[in-house]
């Protein structure tokens, strides 16, 4: 019963906050009380503090009055006869543990032992929030496994990983049994791990199990936009959108013990494999709370059932393990099997719409060698033919199919994919071929999964698959033309030729008052959404997030206003917005989610803007990180002066054209200018400063605003002779 | 004469009672057999409202007969049962008015010895009120509640603020059928007046004012009486403590606190733990003083001190026929007369307190709120002054207590099946969802001589628990069940497999003791919010709930029964209301109810009987809720996880 749970809980939380307060004694006797502390490149403090307490813990010296907190959430340990309640009191324990367990892992960081240590990875920072944290709420990540503990060998434990991954689930592990850990067991066994594969390694000791709910917490604030303070709608925000649950191998101490009962107020149950009793009514998590003596081969199927988690997993018949988990998996030169592409053989992927009848579903076929053909090592010549009919299929989705055979191939467990068209390069790994692996099965993937995700557009499938360098060469220059014909109908596309354009409200749920406005010219806000998939998705799903938008009457041409386009987005704002100009970022510049590429931000005295693009993590010359930018901006806000865009829009004819577009653009971060450097060369000659790009100062020039200025003097940067940009 | 087997359930009462024979005292179970009860007065056919008569119709023949006025039984009977649900809600009323003026001298300083122990609670009614708390001291604060809370006793227009705590649909219907309060003083008033000699004579029109009159006592007088006395003496939490009259001490000076009002039986209960006082004690004889509870006062400082309990209704009599007895402190309510006369019999010292309740042969120590801790002081120092009178042969204090665990309010409940961070009803909707817990079923209520002390409440709690419906309790029906230990955790045992279950998981007993019969209010709160929380009915009348009063006696119970049954509760009955020499008000209230306000009354004699109604009737609610299979267990994509609330 839970009395004995509860019991140990409460004790192990006794424990943890005085191991706490003598780690911050420690800490404070060597570092002072005002020694700064936290997290490393984060905007949230010390994020479970943060989000609950709603209390800034900046300094050693802020972990006091917690610390006090703590303590006066630990209840008496449950009496042996006579016992007052003790649920609630339990529940508490947990919270105080897991505040106390911040405090020992934020001093780790200025006392040691330093939490990044091998394989462990340590705290998250901001920028892994922004991209992996949306995906808890966008659904491309269902949820999170914490793994504690250790499998009773490594076999167990990689079986239960690679369920976990084949779920979707991203898996943080942390604790150990005996000294041993699943991580260090799955390190054991070539397993890759880190963010790539879902499978992340946060500590070797429990306390560490505070980065998987601090990634939740600060992915409810983030994506949420519920303030730190607000704890029951943190917590009601973690329980209801971000699934997690507990898994406990091994042995079950006290300490374990007071972390799980500190997950339950987040909604996470615990099972285990272990003889414990169980806590089985529901109501603080969604289903039961504590399930113990699971079968190892039913863990995850159980965790799911107890977790209340669908999973949907496109079935394909594969000798290998499939899903989002694998798509940043890597396959190295030593345990390469064979590789098409990449500038090392002659490799395309097309896709192509056909009349129906001129589609044989489910054909598969491979004209040339199959795998088994080529010694390990090859360098094969390769093109993947898919052909597509449906009665709603129409031409122009055919890139947009195309693009996602990317991230079909990507998913297979020890399949690479980069690029596309006839830039793209697979590579194969020794063990998908060992486990009998074929390039047929590429074939399958991309014909499951179309049928998947795109059937309402996508009826039939038929792919082939050729591998004779001959053949290969022949129909690459038929795919080349198409190719090229597309993009010809592509540069045609213009804001003005087009009635409708296409919203994007998928981040609606955690920013409520966000409407994207995806036009030809210009591409949603994180990137992924182009006009033309808009029209797809639309197609796909005619109630899901993707809407046309009748532009209706112009308002404005100057600063992209149309009145079909501002009515639409009242109304979905839930009247909160009124107007958006598509082409200014000062004059009600389009809302923000929390998903861009980029931010744009005005530097007055430069009389210019200047972007940052996630990932950077330097100062920017606003003195502001892209972090803290992303918090001002996001969150479905207007904010003047600053805006989120995706990268591709900076070469737009469109790009905020009414304050005077791309020449405004003082300062950008080096990495962002030379991977766009091609395109917004070409835009800079079409605006007739050819040397543009290099006028545009970056990091290694300055991160003032005060230099960005001189240094746009000395090169004589156009928008200094501009009109007053305010 | 009936055995004392016969006159109560309880062993240790049961003790006693041989004790009173041999010591040849009159008890009420005495007074009870000698009485030929008036059987047009059991009907409640007897009308005295004007000097025409006074006029009774023969319950024999209730259509055939009139009053001199021409009344009619349905009319008389009503008139009777609506100045009883009056006269309820004006003790429970004047109960919470007291502790409202207590609040307001708090507030101004006036009252020394206490101050607002409970500022969270102080700050959510604030909240609740919508009154400015930017930066007010607590003081000013509490002064404004104060303020509103008079205020509602006196209001002529509108509606009793707390009324919005209802659910929405509950609310339309009091308002469809105009039996929202106004003010809590104006429907004890109207009430009177429409029952007087010539004005309503409708009976149904006189039984929608008693339905208004009891919500004025539900969601006004006591609500008002629960919520300031949480504020200012702290909403109770869950603690151990004792009772039955085991609890009193051969060695200490016993006294004992009897009524309703728990202020100065605060003071008490802390004045008698001060060194001075003990030191006292010492020099007279004694080892200390052990205050201990009778009643609802008793309720009152177990809930928030932890003061054990010396018993129920039926056993104010007998504490002191144990002999040791220095003091019976009393109030208001439910003190019955004959206690000065048992009294004589011992060395006991009856003390008034009330300056509205005086009893001949009693000594009265008026409470003065100017100096209350003063005059705790003196009652206690004058208990303990009677020490050395205890005649040690008279003395017998029967072996018999028993552990419990109390402090069950409507906080409580909220905080202990989530924390702090998760407060909230869910896991008991939960529960009740999952057929777990059957559903929750209030037994209230007092003792009642007519029938075997406690028998009905405990027999017909611990089938209930058995059948997986979870028991709260408040008033003397808590200390019955409390006695039979019922009230210890460990009593999950005698539950059902769900309820023991879920008892199991929290750390709870089967029953819980809610508090004192004003207290009742912290059930309709819990109501409430088993309701806001969803998924198990969208008004009151929807849950699977019921109220009892299986030993009932008292006028504040039909006042609490009706408020019940206008709330949307089914109450059923162990005593019938005295309305049986009308067909047409019987039918009334027994059936047509039903219609109004989605619940109505049920009266059975045989406990046994009534128990299985309950159990229907909870029954026949799960079914309404399709509740009665366990639910499919929803495995949520994303798509369905957007859906859910974050609030």
């Amino acid at each position: 019963m839970s009395k004995f749970i509860l019991g140990e809980a409460i004790k192990g939380a006794h424990k943890i906050v005085k191991k706490a307060e003598e780690r911050l004694n420690q800490a404070i006797a060597e570092k002072g009380e005002n020694c700064p502390v936290s997290f490393p490149d984060t905007a949230y403090f010390i994020p479970i503090i943060y989000s609950i307490l709603g209390h800034k813990v900046e300094k050693l010296g802020d972990f006091k009055p917690v610390l006090e907190k703590s303590k006066s959430l630990l209840p008496q340990e449950p009496t042996e006869k006579l016992w007052l309640p003790y649920l609630g009191p339990g529940l508490d324990a947990g919270m105080a543990t897991l505040f106390a367990e911040e405090i020992i892992e934020a001093t780790k960081y200025l006392i040691g032992p330093i939490p990044v240590d091998g394989i462990w990875l340590g705290a998250p920072n901001d920028v892994i929030l922004r991209e992996r944290g949306v995906e808890f709420t966008d659904g491309r990540a269902p949820g999170f496994a914490v793994v504690v503990g250790a499998a009773p060998n490594n076999e167990i434990a990689v079986k239960i990983a690679q369920e976990l991954q084949s779920a979707s689930l991203y898996t943080f592990f942390c604790g150990h049994t005996n000294g041993v850990s699943v991580a260090e067991q799955l390190a054991e066994e070539g397993i890759d791990l880190g963010w790539e594969t879902r499978l992340v390694p946060f500590g070797k000791d429990i306390y560490s199990a505070i980065y998987a709910i601090g990634f939740a917490v600060r992915a409810a604030m983030a994506f949420g936009g519920i303030p730190a303070g607000d704890f029951r709608r943190i917590l009601m925000y973690v329980k209801n959108r971000i699934f997690a649950f507990l898994l406990a191998l091994g042995h079950i101490d006290e300490e374990k013990y007071a972390t799980a009962a500190g997950a339950i107020s987040f909604g996470a149950p615990t099972l285990t494999d272990t003889d414990i009793p169980e806590i089985l009514p529901t109501g603080i998590c969604l289903y039961e709370h504590v399930v113990s003596n699971v079968p190892y081969e039913e863990m995850v199927d159980k965790a799911l059932e107890v977790r209340g988690l669908k999973i949907e997993v496109t079935k394909i018949e594969l000798p290998v393990a499939y899903g989002p988990a694998f798509e940043g998996e890597r396959v190295r030169k030593e345990n390469l099997y064979l590789e098409a592409g990449g500038a090392k053989s002659t490799s395309f992927e097309l896709l192509t719409m056909a009349p129906s009848e001129e589609v044989e579903d489910d054909k598969i076929e491979v004209i040339g060698p199959e795998i088994e053909s080529f010694p390990e090592g090859s360098k094969i010549p390769l093109a993947i033919v898919a052909k597509v009919a449906g009665a709603k299929m129409k031409r122009e989705f055919e890139p947009v199919l195309e693009r996602q055979i990317h991230r079909f191939i990507n998913e297979a467990q020890g399949v690479m994919h980069i690029g596309q068209r006839d830039i793209n390069w697979i590579r194969i790994s020794k063990e998908a071929q060992k486990k009998g692996l074929k390039l047929r099965h590429l074939g399958d993937i991309i014909r499951g999964k179309l049928l998947a995700d795109y059937g309402r557009i996508v009826d039939k499938v038929q792919v082939t698959i050729y591998t004779e360098e001959g053949k290969v060469k022949e129909l690459l220059e038929g795919a080349r033309k198409i190719f090229h014909e597309r993009d010809e109908r592509l540069q045609a596309l213009s804001d003005e030729s087009v009635d409708i354009y296409y919203s994007c409200t998928l981040c609606q749920s955690f920013a409520p008052t966000h409407v994207c406005v995806i036009t030809p010219e210009r591409i949603g806000l994180c990137g992924a959404y182009t006009w033309l998939d808009g029209g797809a998705a639309y197609e796909i799903d005619p109630t899901g997030g993707n809407q046309p938008i009748e532009k209706g009457a112009l308002i404005d041409a100057e600063k992209g206003i149309w009145e079909g386009v501002n009515e639409f987005i009242k109304k979905k704002s839930g009247g909160k917005i009124e107007n958006v100009s598509l082409y200014s970022m000062i004059h009600d510049p389009m809302t923000c989610c929390g998903c861009f590429e980029c931010i744009l931000a005005i530097l007055p005295m430069t009389n210019g803007i200047m972007v940052v693009q996630r990932g950077y993590q330097g100062m920017t010359p606003t003195g502001m990180t892209f972090s803290t930018l992303a918090g001002m901006v996001g969150g479905g806000q207007q904010t003047p002066g600053f805006m989120g865009v995706g990268k591709t829009y900076l070469a737009s004819k469109k790009f905020i054209s009414y304050d005077g577009g791309l020449l405004r653009l003082v300062w950008m971060p080096k990495e962002l200018k030379e991977e766009l450097r091609p395109m917004l060369q070409k835009r800079a000659e079409e605006l007739g400063v050819p040397d543009l790009v290099d006028k545009i100062a970056d990091e290694t020039v300055t991160t003032t605003e005060e230099e960005v200025l001189a240094f746009m003097e000395k090169v004589g940067h156009p928008s200094l002779t501009m009109a007053a940009l305010l | 004469m009936k055995s004392p087997e016969e006159r109560s359930f309880d062993k240790v009462a049961q003790k006693v009672l041989k004790k009173a024979e041999q010591d040849k005292v009159e008890t009420v179970w005495d007074r009870r057999e000698a009485m030929r009860s008036c059987s047009f007065g059991e009907a409640g056919t007897c009308c005295r409202i004007c000097t025409m008569g006074p006029c009774r119709i023969n319950p024999k023949d209730p259509e055939g007969g009139k009053g001199i006025c021409g009344a009619t039984a349905e009319v008389i009977a009503m008139r009777n049962l609506a100045r009883m649900v009056a006269a309820g809600t004006a003790a429970h009323s004047d109960h919470g008015r007291d502790i409202a003026k207590a609040l307001r001298l708090i507030s101004l300083g006036q009252l020394p010895g206490y101050g607002i122990l409970d500022q969270w609670k102080l700050t959510e009614l604030a909240l609740e009120l919508e009154i400015e708390l930017n930066n007010k001291p607590t003081e000013k604060i509490a002064e404004e509640v104060s303020s509103w809370a008079l205020s509602e006793f006196g209001n002529q227009e509108g509606e009793l603020t707390f009324l919005k705590r209802a659910p929405k649909p509950r609310q339309e219907i009091w308002h469809k059928l105009g039996i929202a309060p106004r003010g809590i003083d104006r429907e004890v008033v109207e009430t009177l007046h429409r029952t007087t000699m010539g004005v309503d004579q409708d009976f149904e029109s006189i039984w929608l004012q008693a339905l208004r009159t009891s919500l004025a006592d539900g969601w006004g007088g006591s609500m008002i009486a629960t919520e300031l006395s949480d504020v200012i003496l702290r909403t109770p939490q869950p603690l151990r403590s004792q009772v039955n009259l085991g609890v009193l001490e051969e060695k200490l000076v016993n006294i004992l606190i009897h009524g309703h009002e728990p202020l100065l039986s605060d003071a008490i209960a802390r004045v008698a733990r001060e060194e001075e006082i003990v030191k006292y004690a010492r020099e007279k004889g004694a080892s200390g003083v052990n205050v201990a509870g009778i009643c609802c006062t008793g309720n009152e400082v177990l809930m928030r001190q932890g003061v054990p309990i010396a018993g129920n209704h039926l056993h104010q009599e007998l504490a002191i026929i144990t002999g040791a007895v220095e003091a019976m402190v009393v109030d208001v309510q439910c003190v019955m007369m004959s206690l000065a006369e048992v009294a004589k019999c011992y060395h006991t010292l009856i003390i008034t307190t009330s300056p509205k309740a005086k009893i001949p042969g009693a000594t009265h120590i008026e409470f003065d709120e100017h100096r209350v801790m003063e005059v705790a002081r003196e009652i206690v120092k004058k208990a303990i002054d009677n020490f050395p009178n205890r005649d040690t042969k008279k003395v017998n204090i029967p072996e018999g207590k028993m552990d419990l665990v109390a402090g069950f309010s409507h906080e409580t409940i909220k905080y202990m099946l989530g924390g702090f961070y998760r407060a909230s009803y869910r896991p008991l909707n939960d529960a009740i969802i999952w057929g777990r817990i059957k559903g929750v079923v209030g037994i209230v209520g007092c003792n009642n001589c007519r029938i075997p002390q406690d028998k009905s409440i405990v027999s017909m709690t611990e089938e209930l628990i058995a059948n997986d419906i979870l028991v709260v309790h408040t008033g003397c029906s808590a200390i019955a069940s409390a006695k039979a230990g019922l009230l210890i955790p460990e009593a999950a045992e005698k539950a059902g497999k769900g309820l023991r279950e879920i008892c199991e998981a929290v750390g709870i007993p089967p029953v819980l003791h809610m508090g004192s019969c004003v207290d009742n209010s912290r059930i309709l709160v819990a109501g409430c919010e088993m309701v806001r929380e969803g998924g198990i009915g969208k008004d009151i009348s929807e849950l699977p709930i019921a109220g009892v009063a299986a030993e009932w006696m008292s006028e504040k119970a039909e006042a609490i029964g009706h408020y019940f049954v206008a709330s949307g509760v089914n109450v059923f009955l162990g005593i019938p209301h005295p309305i049986s020499g009308s067909p047409k008000a019987s039918k009334l209230v027994y059936e047509e109810a039903e219609k109004m306000l989605g619940a109505k009354f049920y009266y059975e004699e045989d406990s046994a009987i009534l128990t299985s109604k309950i159990i229907d009737l909870i029954n026949n609610k799960r079914e309404f809720l399709q509740i009665t299979k366990k639910p499919e267990r929803v495995l949520y994509d994303m798509a369905m996880r957007r859906e859910l609330p974050t609030e």
